[in-house]
């Protein structure tokens, strides 16, 4: 694999390119997602790009009726909340992300612990692109 | 290894103010500074040279942001006439002024400076409920602030997994907001002076006026649990919730120990200080919980040698209601999962055995972010002299109070424990 940092800015570039990674410690074994660039349980600096499946299940979540002007742009507002979770990938490697196919406008019918499987949503063009990590009812 | 952390000499509180808080279009952070300082000045017992303070240290977090003006630590300095001494900006997001105390009491500790001024200031109303979202998370981690998490949003998420892990519901978090406003009248300097039954009446009347149907609730949870209301801003947590925009300054003024009694006969000791880092809502193995709370928590009682019990009363960051419950966990004032109830069964009220936030709390008095940890300090200032009028607890002996101040989602939490002699 090439050697791209292990930071924000690589991690970012996978997810437009639709590719989940984390790191993983070339001392202890441990993996992380998102990547850490230093491994937090034994302290050694060397770590390797790893690719993570993009299946978990539901931790925890938030359906949001007041957001940011960024996601008023995408048509988000109190008649039409977007949901947000927790997402468990792997024991002891969870991400936040955008939960899509649920129904934000009734939170109640949202079970924490629910499959779910992972999609990239692109935004913007040309310098402003970027991907947004999304998962979805597997 | 775990070490007992002590001062190099004591620090004592001998001065304490507050402006008022609330959302003011025609102010700005320097008059509201003023305010504060003004009133703190007053509070010193035997009088204070101004020329005598030795420095200051100030929390602000989103100014830059909100007003497109940085650098606030000189500013206030110049505002209040303490130029050329030296000036300090703190910023730990919504725990920056309780950075500020701990600075202060370190450079006096040390032996430094004899006199510090800290405080807090933040200016927030002029912008959008949308663009204050959009600051706030700011003190959030990338992954959350880029993918449009919130703050109400991350505490919405902190809800959902506590009431699956514990069983608890929306009533609970009510129950906390219901106390905190049954305190509000009782603070001249809050931004909310209303109960909650207060509002429904306005509610009432004002329907009445426009010749609308009158809306009937069978109580104060029939009325927070309609939509129209208390509009949903992120599940499971409503407007009622959370706490609202601000604006707002504080000031405290620390002194050397052996000195404290020259400026007043009734000074506060600082005893206990605990601060804790924290980590990203996709790092945290528990999202029922705050490690950098506990850690600060642990750090402060150490100091003090005491332990949760010990403490009489405490203002808490209720950012949001559920922040409330999950506090008096992590701070050790009640068992993992057994928050709510203790809020159920009344023991936080005013007359309870543990009040908590007889402010108002961040829900009522209101949470100008920088100015908020100095503030929830003026609060047990006035509680343990005994100066808090009409919402003075009736606890007997009163002696010990804390603070605890969160900043971000948890990544700056702080607990301060006072001591009156």
């Amino acid at each position: 694999m090439e050697a791209r940092p292990i930071n924000d800015v690589s991690y970012e570039k996978y997810l437009k390119e639709e590719k989940l990674m984390g790191s993983k410690c070339r001392g202890c074994g441990v993996r992380f997602l998102p990547p850490r660039p230093i491994c937090t349980e034994c302290h050694k600096p060397e770590m390797d790009w790893e690719v993570v499946e993009g299946k978990g299940k539901l931790v925890s979540f938030t359906c949001i009726a007041v957001g940011p002007p960024s996601m008023k742009e995408e048509g988000f507002d109190r008649n039409n909340p977007y949901c947000l979770g927790i997402v468990e990938v792997d024991p002891g490697m969870r991400v936040v992300a955008r939960i899509q196919g649920v129904d934000a406008r009734n939170p109640e019918t949202i079970q924490i612990g629910m499959p779910l499987c992972a999609k990239f949503l692109q935004r913007g063009e040309g310098e402003t692109a970027r991907a947004v990590l999304a998962f979805e009812p597997a | 290894m775990e070490k007992r952390r002590r001062l190099g000499r004591g620090v004592a509180v001998v001065g304490s103010g507050m402006s008022k808080f609330g959302m003011f279009k025609d102010r700005d952070s320097k008059d509201l500074f003023v305010e504060a300082y003004r009133e703190t000045l007053s509070s010193v017992d035997k009088g204070m040279d101004p020329q005598d303070i030795d420095a200051l240290y100030l929390g602000n977090f989103t100014n830059d942001f909100f007003i497109r003006q940085g650098h606030w630590g000189p500013l206030i300095s110049d505002v209040i006439g303490l130029v050329p001494k030296p000036a300090t900006r703190t910023e730990g997001a919504c725990a920056s002024s309780a950075l500020a105390i701990r600075e202060g009491v370190f450079a006096i500790a040390s032996g430094f400076y004899d006199i510090v001024l800290v405080g807090g200031v933040e200016e927030m109303s002029k912008r959008s409920t949308e663009e204050v979202a959009e600051g706030l998370a700011l003190g959030s981690t990338p992954y959350e602030g880029k993918i449009g998490f919130t703050f109400p949003g991350v505490f919405g998420a902190t809800a959902s997994a506590y009431f699956a892990k514990y069983g608890a519901n929306r009533e609970h978090l009510m129950n906390v907001t219901i106390k905190s406003h049954n305190n509000a009248p009782l603070n001249p300097k809050g931004q909310y002076k209303a109960t909650i039954r207060d509002l429904m009446q306005a509610k009432q009347e004002k329907a009445r006026e426009k010749g609308l149907d009158v809306p009937e609730w069978a109580d104060e949870k029939a009325f927070l649990g309609d939509s129209s209301a208390n509009p949903e801003v992120a599940w499971p947590l409503h407007l009622f919730d959370c706490c609202p925009i601000s604006d707002g300054a504080s000031c405290l003024i620390l002194v050397a120990e052996e000195v404290a009694r020259s400026f007043t006969d009734d000074p506060l000791y600082i005893i206990g200080l605990g601060q804790g880092s924290g980590k990203g809502l996709h790092a945290k193995a528990d999202l029922t919980c705050f490690e950098a709370t506990q850690y600060a928590a642990k750090e402060a009682y150490g100091m003090a040698g005491i332990e949760p019990k010990d403490v009489q009363i405490a203002e808490v960051h209720d950012c949001f209601s559920i922040a409330e419950i999950v506090h008096l966990e992590d701070l050790g004032f009640s068992k993992p999962g057994e928050g709510y109830k203790m809020v159920e069964e009344g023991r936080t009220r005013l007359d309870g055995d543990k009040p908590i936030n007889t402010s108002g709390g961040l829900k009522c008095k209101g949470h100008p972010v920088g100015a908020t940890g100095v503030s929830q300090v003026h609060e047990i200032w006035k509680q343990l002299r005994q100066e808090a009028g009409p919402r003075q607890v009736p606890i007997k002996d009163l002696r010990i109070g804390a603070t605890h101040n969160l900043g971000g989602t948890g990544g700056t939490c702080t607990l301060t424990i006072l001591e009156r002699r």
